[in-house]
């Protein structure tokens, strides 16, 4: 598969979580906001921090540190709300910061290593390596996946 | 030619048209003489007919045209109103719809209506074969027929064969059969035709004759007239059975129609010219009629989405308003007051046209239901009439656009459970003909759909045993329920009194499935029974889905919206008036134990808990039961309109949605529902 398309980028969307980098490709990703102010809404999953107001649209959040069970910290300038819309979903993800767009060759990704850190190997789709950055593709499938 | 374009004006114009067609056809049966009434049912024909054509869509133009025709006739005085007239062009319209229905669907609006069509050509044929027989029938049909006449000719000794069997009770039919175009050996199945033709009555004619048929000197298709005392399903189903037959159609035959049928050849050269007098005739028709018809107010066509759109954008103005109102006051500055002042009192009057914009009256929903009456009476063998009051009362789109089949289901209650047979009725001396009224009006921010019936009304006993047996309520319980509380069993699931089970009503997932849908549009319904005197189906709607009266209400930091429809009232409590009842904590309210419900609690509300001595409490019901919900304060009342939480979260406890308040924040909904137990 991987040879087959090796010709092909995709591109992604870069995000920090615990100076760890993420990737989401670009066709899921609606815009990405400053954080707003969120409206908790009670009896629900921990990481789902609430909802807010994307202009005129009620947009329920989630917190990925606390998706991927990572340590809390607290919101500070960088921090972005990067709305993913899958299938019929909208959703908010907080993360650290966001601030790159890369055209990543599919012939750089390679199926996850075994051991990839504290996060869940099930939201990943692999790694891939750009010059000296480590990109951790994820499977934004399971991260919107509200019964996991 | 790009038609998709129209295709949706089309659709739209077409059900108007049959609408009205179906309105008028039963103004018609009341006043069989008005020729107005023909007059602008043979309009809307002649309009979908034209329109159909333009579509292609062949089948819908073919049954309009025949409809016409039928109509026509009446219209010039050659046919005079009955009801196995009016029967066949209901059943034609009937045929129509569903062809407008699959075309909406995406359908291709093809539909095998030759059925329907013969039976409106055998109305014009047998009273009006004299003048121009032809008329009936396409100009396609007609050189069709030529090439292989459809209607079989019958000489002089087999006509009065024909009509002496007809008088000895025998029907004569004439049938048509098709063989599949693969098929092999043909004179086989001609054969086994006549055999299976031979047990069910005598075969007259055929043709080709049996000599061409035996020596498979035919295309795919024969035709033979058989004498029998049979019904014509039965033939068409029997033929049927033979393998490789692709389809069989019999149709009652009448001398006059044979007799057409011999002048068919030479009057089809004149079928050319008589569409195009006919068309000439309708315009002038249709200029009288306009000139006397009432100018009717103009209107666009809008698609929903866009108007929801409209809506959205105007709710972020109203967003921005808010926030523009807060600056100005902060500034205090004389003219940036004065002119968002007038900004604020300008949307507000965009606001209501918006939202009147999304209101239709019932009566679209209304106007399908005389129709159904009708028929459902004649099938149930009951004499019913109904009476629509309040047709012009609006109500949003999107309850429009539900409430039609509960409607539909309570209208067939009452008629299959309500009212009695006709002797039934005179034995009790009610009048022979039974009343239906439905009913719909405004009171406050509901609208009020009701349809009483002067029937049998509910037999509480009835009801009563039934549930138990069905196991829904135990022996002991049902004595201590009352009246009401043993109507709302009707809608509880797997319930049905109905002694037979008819298709019409009666399955027992009915009433359950009505109650789920009213209540999932906000609404409620209320039973309400007379015995021997009818009973009466209360339906109440909010006015609209998207814009809704709350309560705003807050705690700690967070702010809630309470829909004002379910509240009672608000009170304020102290300390020493909550009761503690067996762990639950409850206040004595006029007289009630109200359980008391601490919303801080529930939510888990972050925050260190107040350390009030006095509650802020809102009463909220649910039917009979009331619960108190405790808030730290109460904010005001206002109108939000209602959003919901997105696809991702599902469902939330006690939550129905969210609304975004003046100031950008958004607020959730509750669900006072849930929380009453």
């Amino acid at each position: 598969m991987v040879t087959e398309a090796a010709m092909l980028d995709i591109k992604v969307i870069v995000f920090k979580l615990m100076d760890k980098e993420y990737a989401i490709p670009v066709e899921n990703v609606r815009s990405i906001e400053k954080v707003l102010h969120i409206t908790r809404v009670p009896k629900v999953s921990s990481y789902i921090k609430g909802v807010i107001n994307l202009r005129g649209v009620v947009t329920p959040i989630i917190d990925l540190r606390e998706r991927f069970s990572l340590a809390e910290s607290k919101y500070d300038v960088h921090t972005r709300i990067i709305i993913v819309k899958l299938d019929q979903k909208e959703v908010g993800l907080i993360v650290d910061s966001a601030n790159d767009v890369l055209d990543v060759p599919l012939s750089s990704i390679e199926p996850q290593p075994a051991v990839t850190g504290s996060v869940e190997a099930d939201f990943i789709n692999g790694v891939a390596k750009l010059d000296r950055r480590l990109l951790i593709m994820l499977k934004m499938e399971v991260v919107l996946d509200n019964n996991q | 030619m790009e038609l998709n374009q129209y295709l949706e004006v089309f659709i739209e114009e077409s059900k108007d048209h049959l609408q009205n067609c179906n309105t008028q056809l039963l103004e018609l049966e009341k006043n069989p003489h008005d020729l107005k009434i023909v007059n602008e049912i043979f309009r809307s024909a002649h309009t979908l007919k034209g329109m159909s054509a333009t579509m292609g869509y062949e089948d819908l133009a073919n049954l309009t045209h025949n409809m016409e025709n039928v109509l026509d006739l009446i219209r010039n005085g050659n046919l005079s109103v009955s009801a196995a007239i009016l029967d066949v062009v209901f059943l034609a319209i009937d045929d129509l719809e569903e062809m407008i229905t699959s075309i909406a669907g995406g359908g291709n609006g093809k539909r095998d209506v030759s059925h329907v069509i013969q039976k409106l050509e055998m109305i014009e044929h047998g009273k009006e074969f004299a003048d121009n027989p032809v008329l009936t029938d396409d100009v396609n049909n007609a050189i069709e027929k030529e090439a292989s006449p459809s209607h079989l000719q019958y000489d002089e000794y087999e006509r009065t064969v024909i009509e002496e069997s007809m008088e000895q009770g025998f029907i004569a039919y004439e049938i048509k059969v098709r063989l599949r175009e693969d098929c092999l050996l043909k004179a086989a199945r001609v054969y086994m035709v006549f055999e299976v033709l031979e047990k069910i009555g005598d075969i007259v004619k055929s043709s080709p004759s049996v000599d061409q048929l035996e020596e498979e000197r035919f295309d795919q298709e024969f035709f033979v007239t058989l004498l029998t005392r049979e019904s014509m399903d039965y033939i068409r189903e029997s033929v049927c059975k033979v393998s490789e037959i692709e389809f069989s159609e019999a149709a009652p035959l009448t001398l006059h129609s044979s007799l057409s049928a011999v002048q068919e050849t030479a009057a089809a050269v004149e079928v050319i010219e008589k569409p195009i007098t006919k068309t000439e005739k309708n315009t002038i028709v249709q200029e009288n009629e306009s000139v006397k018809k009432p100018v009717s107010g103009k209107t666009i066509r809008v698609n929903i989405e866009r108007l929801d759109i409209l809506m959205n954008l105007f709710e972020e103005l109203v967003i921005d308003r808010g926030r523009l109102e807060q600056i100005s006051k902060e500034l205090n500055h004389g003219e940036l007051n004065e002119t968002v002042e007038r900004m604020s009192r300008i949307s507000g009057d965009l606001q209501s046209i918006i939202l009147t914009m999304r209101m239709v009256p019932v009566e679209t929903v209304f106007n399908r239901f005389p129709r159904m009456v009708r028929q459902l009476a004649r099938d149930l063998n009951k004499k019913i009439s109904l009476n629509v009051k309040g047709e012009d009362t609006e109500l949003d789109r999107t309850v429009i656009d539900e409430i039609g089949d509960p409607l539909v289901h309570l209208l067939r209650n009452a008629m299959d459970h309500g009212i009695e047979t006709p002797d039934v009725r005179l034995k009790y001396g009610k009048p022979e003909e039974g009343t239906i009224e439905l009913r719909a009006y405004h009171s406050g921010n509901h609208v009020f759909i009701e349809i009483e019936d002067d029937g049998a009304g509910i037999s509480k006993e009835k009801v009563l045993q039934k549930a138990i047996s069905n196991g829904i309520i135990t022996e002991e319980h049902s004595k201590t329920l009352s009246d009401q509380q043993v109507y709302e069993l009707l809608m509880a699931s797997g319930f049905s009194t109905a002694d037979t089970i008819s298709d019409i009503s009666g399955r027992g997932v009915g009433l359950d499935v009505v109650k789920t849908t009213i209540e999932s549009l906000g609404g409620t319904i209320t039973i309400n029974s007379n015995p021997g005197h009818g009973s009466l189906f209360s339906v109440q709607l909010p006015l609209t889905l998207s814009i809704i009266s709350v309560m705003l209400v807050e705690m700690e930091s967070e702010k809630y919206a309470v829909p004002l429809s379910s509240i009672i009232e608000t009170a304020i409590i102290k300390d020493e008036d909550i009761l503690h009842a067996h762990n639950q904590r409850v206040i004595d309210f006029r007289g009630k134990v109200v359980p008391l419900v601490f919303l801080n609690e529930v939510f888990n509300v972050p925050g260190h808990g107040r350390e009030d001595r006095v509650h802020s409490v809102i009463i909220v019901r649910k039917g009979d039961k009331m619960a108190g919900l405790v808030v730290d304060s109460f904010i005001g009342q206002q109108e939000v309109v209602l959003k919901s939480l997105g696809n991702y979260m599902g469902e939330v406890f006690a939550i129905s949605g969210a609304t975004i308040l003046g100031d950008g924040q958004v607020a959730l909904i509750i669900d006072c529902n849930s929380l009453i137990k």
